[in-house]
């Protein structure tokens, strides 16, 4: 039982931060570090271009992408190195977060399912930096049962052996200025649900590609829809058979789920800084026994995702696997954040549902009263993570499924019986 | 970094849970639970004999000399098996205070006896109802007498030498070594809602007391050892959870309904996915404990508590799902449900109650706060 590194590892830690010190835009370091949800917290310049500019020094040094092979502009680490890095990295990380979905997932799915020429092609400028990607899974009809998605592709009847795209996408994260999408569409709807995708990329500045932001309900727009009217994909753009689309979407989500070590943010560091502020009659709130019985409960919470991440971190350091622990980070995360928040402001008293640059901590507690919801739905909902953990850490049937064995354009579409 | 156990703890923990999958059954702890006796003898004796009751204290004491991770695997194998022994009071607690602050001589007496399992020893310092306070302590010493009763004491009935906290001529709070065995003496075990771990009432009229550490200094020793016995406390509470988690779960994929397990059923499957994150969590905290036990840091009171809280919850929450998984077949007395239910919440307000270590947490996180601000 110990935090101490390695020999190798503090030799490696030494090199990172030395380079860091040296190469990052130290300038923005306090706007990072004032980041709160939905941006990078840049403000002074375009904080995309500040992103595409970290990520290109870091590919010229060799430390973009410390998880692909070196042939496609990755570092090619071992997986405690990129922990070493990232925790060495930190508020810089928040710069390319852009490159997020393209690094960890897009990626990922090209490399096992494109051929060589386009691998070559296109994961040295994502790498880079130089072109963004995003992910075009979720439908409004479709989010957490993806495989019933409606977006068709058909063949053009040209003879070009082209794709003809037609429907829409949504909660697509960077749609607006990514360079490439990862697509999956519906290719046969008369095979059950999950046997008729097919999986795709393409240029996003496609004719027919509409990028359309979303009003989210807490007044920002970080997520967008995206409308295909007949946009043409070459054969050449497929990833997988026809028909596998399916499977090649799983090599996407399961990289979603390797992030380890991250240690998700409940936001107690600020509701505890609040409680050490705020009086409840003329005597500081954390003195008070049903705060601090709030308190207690949440800095466990905190600090069991912070050592259920080392546990993970342990584990890759001794060249092992970690075990399914960390599956438990964004469900305990997104839940108490948005519990931390009703607390705080309840302490506000009345003044709780004011939300101006006044309110406490610039109305933070207010902002991430309004985000949680969306964390505990993004990227997996609270239901679906435990299904997961039930089923895959703890070995439960599958719940039955109704329309496995029917062809999709048998599955019904509404819940309300027709007269 | 290196936040697990090693090799060969892991080892000795499956020598452990071999050992007790034989010598603690459901039936052995049903024996007590409905028997006369106190606790399980043969049991602790055999733990005695595999030098697992000394494995924290020293050789030159009669212990195996090992350290207190070896301490936290065997308590996390008796949290898992309920095992009906007091090894709380006189292991994580007495043998603790007298390696805190006993003399050469008090060392001498009591430790080999303890990890012998000849003696067993047991901390008393509630008077009844209420948080356990400085306030709340008026049991008294005058001339080397000690007059009070304490209750409820864990293992109070059983045990051969007490730890008491009592007020010293000058009214300071001290702690004191009481031998039960001599004059002044009454004691009469209580009925409890876990009489697989005994409870007494500790009658004390002018009762032999003598001075354990300084006097005056009996709440900062007292304070200092409950913060590392919450640490054991909390590997023992971290075993129950994860024991009812397994329980619950082979139950749901066995028992059919509607015609299909009820595992399947999301209703079950996610009561199960929040055991396994409750026991999740407090495996993550415990281990964070056990650095701080073993490594002497200055974060151990923050970690114990953190710990403590932790387990406590996650005990609490599993134990009760375990029954409502197991639906009316949990509220049988034929099923074990009930034994960790009762475990669950026993251990929860023994060495204080949920609501004090939430307390102690959060005013050790302001103390560190305001020293690390100034």
């Amino acid at each position: 039982m110990d935090f101490e590194d390695t020999a190798e590892e503090a030799a490696f830690r030494t090199q990172v931060r030395a380079w860091i010190d040296a190469n990052a835009p130290k300038h923005l370091e306090e706007e990072l570090k004032r980041a709160s949800f939905g941006s990078n917290g840049v403000v002074s310049e375009d904080p995309i271009a500040a992103g595409k500019a970290w990520q290109k020094k870091k590919a010229e040094s060799g430390w973009a992408c410390l998880h692909w092979p070196k042939e496609y502009g990755g570092g090619a680490r071992t997986p405690i190195e990129r922990v070493i890095w990232g925790q060495e990295e930190g508020p810089y990380a928040a710069l390319t977060g852009v490159f997020t979905i393209g690094h960890g997932m897009c990626g990922p799915t090209v490399m096992a399912w494109a051929g060589d020429e386009h691998k070559r092609k296109l994961l040295p400028p994502l790498a880079s930096g130089e072109h963004i990607w995003c992910q075009l899974f979720s439908e409004p009809a479709s989010g957490s049962d993806l495989a019933g998605l409606r977006t068709r592709a058909v063949k053009a009847d040209d003879g070009s052996g082209d794709w003809i795209i037609n429907g829409q996408k949504i909660w697509t994260s960077g749609a607006q200025y990514s360079d490439w999408g990862l697509l999956i569409t519906r290719t046969n709807p008369d095979v059950p649900k999950h046997k008729g995708l097919t999986m795709f990329f393409l240029d996003m500045k496609s004719p027919g590609v509409e990028v359309r932001p979303i009003k989210q309900a807490n007044g920002q727009s970080s997520f967008n829809e995206v409308y295909f009217t007949e946009v043409r994909i070459p054969d050449s753009q497929r990833l997988g058979d026809v028909g596998q689309g399916w499977e090649v979407s799983l090599t996407t989500l399961m990289n979603e789920r390797l992030s380890i070590g991250s240690g998700m943010s409940t936001g107690f560091p600020d509701l505890f800084r609040y409680c050490m502020e705020a009086e409840i009659d003329g005597r500081p709130a954390v003195e008070d026994s049903a705060v601090r019985s709030k308190l207690a409960q949440l800095a466990v919470k905190q600090s069991g995702l912070k050592y259920t991440g080392m546990r993970a971190i342990s584990a890759l350091s001794k060249g092992e696997t970690p075990g399914p622990e960390n599956s438990i980070g964004k469900l305990v995360a997104g839940a108490a954040m948005q519990d931390l928040a009703i607390f705080a402001l309840d302490l506000q008293g009345e003044a709780g549902a004011v939300w101006d640059e006044d309110s406490p901590q610039q109305g933070r507690f207010q902002a991430m009263l309004m985000r949680s919801p969306a964390t505990r739905i993004e990227g997996g909902s609270d239901e679906i993570l435990r299904n997961i953990i039930g089923e895959r850490v703890l070995g439960l049937p599958g719940d039955i499924r109704v329309d496995k064995d029917v062809a999709f354009k048998d599955i019904p579409t509404s819940g309300r019986k027709k007269k | 970094m290196n936040l697990d156990f090693s090799d060969e703890q892991k080892q000795l923990r499956d020598q452990v849970r071999r050992f007790l999958s034989e010598k603690c059954t459901s039936a052995h702890v049903r024996a007590i639970l409905e028997g006369p006796e106190s606790y399980d003898k043969a049991l602790y004796k055999g733990l005695a004999d595999l030098g697992l009751l000394g494995a924290a204290i020293p050789e030159e004491y009669g212990g195996s000399g090992l350290t207190h991770l070896e301490l936290c695997v065997i308590a996390e194998e008796l949290g898992r098996a309920i095992a009906p022994v007091p090894v709380s009071s006189s292991i994580y607690l007495v043998a603790e205070f007298l390696l805190l602050a006993g003399t050469r001589k008090q060392k001498e007496t009591w430790l080999p006896q303890l990890a012998s399992g000849e003696a067993i020893g047991a901390f008393a310092s509630s008077e009844g109802q209420g948080r356990t306070t400085p306030a709340s302590v008026t049991a008294s010493v005058k001339g080397g007498k000690l007059t009070g009763t304490k209750w409820p004491a864990t293992d109070g009935d059983v045990a051969n030498v007490a730890v008491v906290t009592a007020r010293d001529e000058k009214g300071a709070l001290s702690l004191y070594l009481v031998d039960l065995s001599g004059a002044g003496v009454r004691r009469e075990t209580l009925e409890t809602i876990d009489p697989t771990r005994s409870q007494a009432r500790l009658v004390f009229d002018g009762a032999a007391a003598e001075l354990l550490g300084a006097k005056g200094d009996g709440w900062h020793i007292a304070s200092q050892v409950l913060d590392r016995a919450a640490v054991l406390m909390a590997f023992e509470q971290l075993g129950g959870a994860d024991r009812a988690l397994e329980m619950a779960r082979d139950y749901a994929l066995e028992r059919m309904a509607f015609g299909r397990p009820i595992g399947s059923f999301q209703a079950i499957k996610h009561i199960l996915a929040d055991m396994y994150v409750s026991a999740t969590l407090a495996r993550s905290n415990c281990y964070y404990g056990a650095w701080a036990l073993v490594s002497g840091a200055a974060e151990l009171p923050v970690a114990a508590a953190t710990a403590r809280v932790s387990s406590t919850t996650a005990f609490q929450h599993c134990a009760k799902n375990n029954i409502q998984v197991h639906g009316g077949m949990g509220f049988t007395w034929a099923f074990d449900c009930h034994l960790f239910y009762r475990r669950s919440n026993a251990l929860a307000v023994s060495l204080g109650s949920l609501s004090t270590w939430e307390t102690h947490l959060i005013e050790r996180m302001s103390a560190g706060n305001a020293e690390s601000a100034a």
